[in-house]
């Protein structure tokens, strides 16, 4: 059994310490992310089949099959088919669950199960740069998932302008503004029992009523009040919009400014729960 | 490598650390015995600047870790008392990430990897799961992860705890290594032996604080005697029985299950309880060891 070499002696300047100062430091943040990619690599074949499977599976039953009563039996807003309404509202709410989920059970497994959070906060990693690591790469699931959902949209034909490219980044902030806030709360918890109903109460209703599946302008006028401050609402019109090549620059400025703010919100509570729960 | 003055850790109103002073030479390793709750874990997480000192002044490798911490991290290895592995990944794949987080170029990080397997017998597992692994093999890869950064100093909390007595050996067998290679070690815990073994210098922690602090040989020499007999009586006896042995030696300590004289010559002490006609079920002359010194210095045992 032979001691390893870098421990009866440091490495020679020339093998290691020389090599590090030419290359430029990876900051601290990019280094928390690259653990999520390795992880990811065990299970990145399952979830690019669900990312691909899942657009296929709803606009195939609900843009095509119930589209088609849909186009028979009513007057389309905008003079649109269904599934050019329905689509980009299910990409902006597929960014807002896979935001969402992404920021409850791997952030509690994070401090909790795993503890690959307290794994990093023993190297020069700190807590925010635990924090962004985790946030960008949920940005970077989301860029993937929201790509393939903008490219079997397009294979369906409901991409009808080249603005559409955009709906990825604003597809990105929509799930971010749900991300953020939620890894804070998630920093919060001790046990996994208010993720359920946050899904419940939360996210399974945004899902339905914000304008995804039909216009607001069908609720009662003050559900319709509550739709428009909702998150999701903002993320489905900015998408709709951009997919549709129905632009409305103020609108949809004001769309994506109020997700903005949303996620920076949710980033600096994360900062301070994060820091509260982990830094003790 | 570490010096600390007036160090307190408080939680709220639970005060963890209650004003300690130590200092850690450079290749030394230094030992933290005492019972779970003693402060151990705490002083710990400070000197591995993951915890903020709450009064007092710290200063580990000359930084102080409030406005260094990253720096200082940088530098140091520690094994926590929790595994923080991931299980579903491989072996390898935790050193790599791991060397990561230092910013080691991955190339680095995989010549490492492979004398670090070597090192702690992992070789021919490096791409299975961690999952499987047994306890010992957990630890070992834990102590690997904490080396890949080739750290000057390296914690290790309780690094034996809740492993067998093969897997501990072989623990203490790689730690010996490191430490015959000049890595400083700072070590917790509640297992004398193991602070008997591994620890050039040792701090008797409770509640807190700092009981005594010396080398082990130099504790017991201050703070027992030589040689100690152990008794067992039949259960329920042991009052009445230390009732008769007392005035036979300067000390003794009624335990629930035995009772301790401590004298320089445990022979001749066993020979005059038998004169007394008294037969212990069982007795045995052993050396004092460190558990004696705790037992001296709080009137409890290390682990109960």
């Amino acid at each position: 059994m032979t001691v390893p070499a870098q421990i009866q002696s440091p490495l020679p300047a020339t093998l290691d310490g020389g090599r590090e100062r030419r290359r430029m430091a990876t900051p601290p943040w990019a280094r928390a992310l690259s653990y999520w990619l390795y992880q990811y690599k065990r299970t990145w074949r399952g979830s690019v089949t669900t990312s691909f499977l899942y657009p296929v599976l709803y606009l195939s039953a609900m843009g095509v099959g119930l589209g088609s009563l849909v186009n028979h039996h009513a007057h389309l807003v905008d003079k649109v088919t269904y599934i050019d309404f329905l689509a980009p509202g299910l990409l902006a709410g597929t960014a807002m669950q896979i935001g969402g989920n992404e920021a409850m059970y791997p952030v509690m497994g994070a401090i909790k199960w795993v503890r690959t959070y307290f794994a990093m906060l023993a190297t020069p990693l700190g807590a925010i740069d635990v924090l962004i690591g985790h946030l960008a790469w949920i940005a970077l699931r989301l860029t993937g998932v929201i790509a393939i959902y903008l490219g079997i949209m397009a294979l369906f034909g409901t991409v009808h302008s080249p603005f559409a490219l955009l709906a990825i980044p604003a597809g990105v902030i929509t799930g971010m503004a749900f991300a953020a806030p939620i890894a804070a709360f998630a920093a919060t918890q001790t046990n996994d029992v208010a993720f359920s109903a946050l899904y419940r109460f939360g996210l399974i209703p945004l899902f339905l009523f914000s304008g995804t599946f039909f216009p607001i302008s069908q609720l009662p006028g003050w559900l319709q009040a509550v739709a428009e401050a909702t998150p999701l609402y903002h993320g489905v019109a900015l998408c709709r919009g951009l997919t549709l090549g129905q632009l409305a620059l103020g609108p949809d400025l004001a769309h994506a400014a109020y997700l903005i703010v949303l996620t920076a919100i949710g980033f600096i509570a994360a900062g301070r729960t994060f820091r509260r729960r982990l830094v003790t | 490598m570490v010096t600390a003055q007036g160090l307190v850790k408080k939680f709220e109103s639970f005060v963890a650390v209650d004003g300690i002073d130590f200092e850690i030479a450079q290749g030394e390793s230094y030992g933290f015995l005492g019972p779970n709750g003693a402060g151990k874990t705490s002083t710990m997480r400070m000197i591995a600047c993951m915890s903020p000192v709450s009064e007092g002044t710290l200063r580990v490798l000359g930084m102080d870790p409030a406005t260094d911490g990253p720096r200082i991290r940088g530098r140091i290895g520690l094994v926590p008392q929790e595994d923080t592995l991931d299980l579903e990944l491989t072996v390898l794949d935790n050193l790599m990430i791991y060397g990561r987080y230092f910013d080691l170029p991955k190339k680095v990080i995989r010549e490492r990897a492979e004398n670090l397997l070597e090192f702690s017998q992992l070789t021919d597992r490096a791409h299975d799961k961690v999952e499987p692994l047994s306890g010992g093999m957990k630890r070992r890869l834990t102590i690997a992860r904490a080396l890949v950064s080739n750290p000057e100093l390296l914690i290790l909390d309780e690094p034996t705890t809740g492993l067998d007595p093969q897997a501990r050996h072989l623990l203490w067998d790689r730690l010996y290594r490191l430490k015959l290679q000049g890595v400083t070690l700072v070590i917790t815990t509640h297992y004398m032996d193991e602070a008997e073994q591994l620890c050039d210098r040792l701090a008797v922690m409770d509640r807190g604080r700092f009981a005594a602090e010396d080398s082990p040989v130099a504790l017991i020499a201050e703070h027992s005697t030589r040689e100690v007999v152990e008794l067992r009586f039949r259960a329920g006896t042991h009052d009445d029985m230390a009732g008769q042995l007392d005035g036979l030696v300067e000390r003794m300590e009624i335990l629930p299950d035995r009772i301790l004289l401590y004298s320089d010559d445990g022979d001749s002490i066993l020979d005059k309880v038998h004169t007394m006609g008294l037969h212990p079920d069982a007795s045995l002359v052993r050396r004092s060891t460190l558990e004696d010194v705790f037992l001296r210095l709080t009137g409890r045992t290390l682990v109960e």
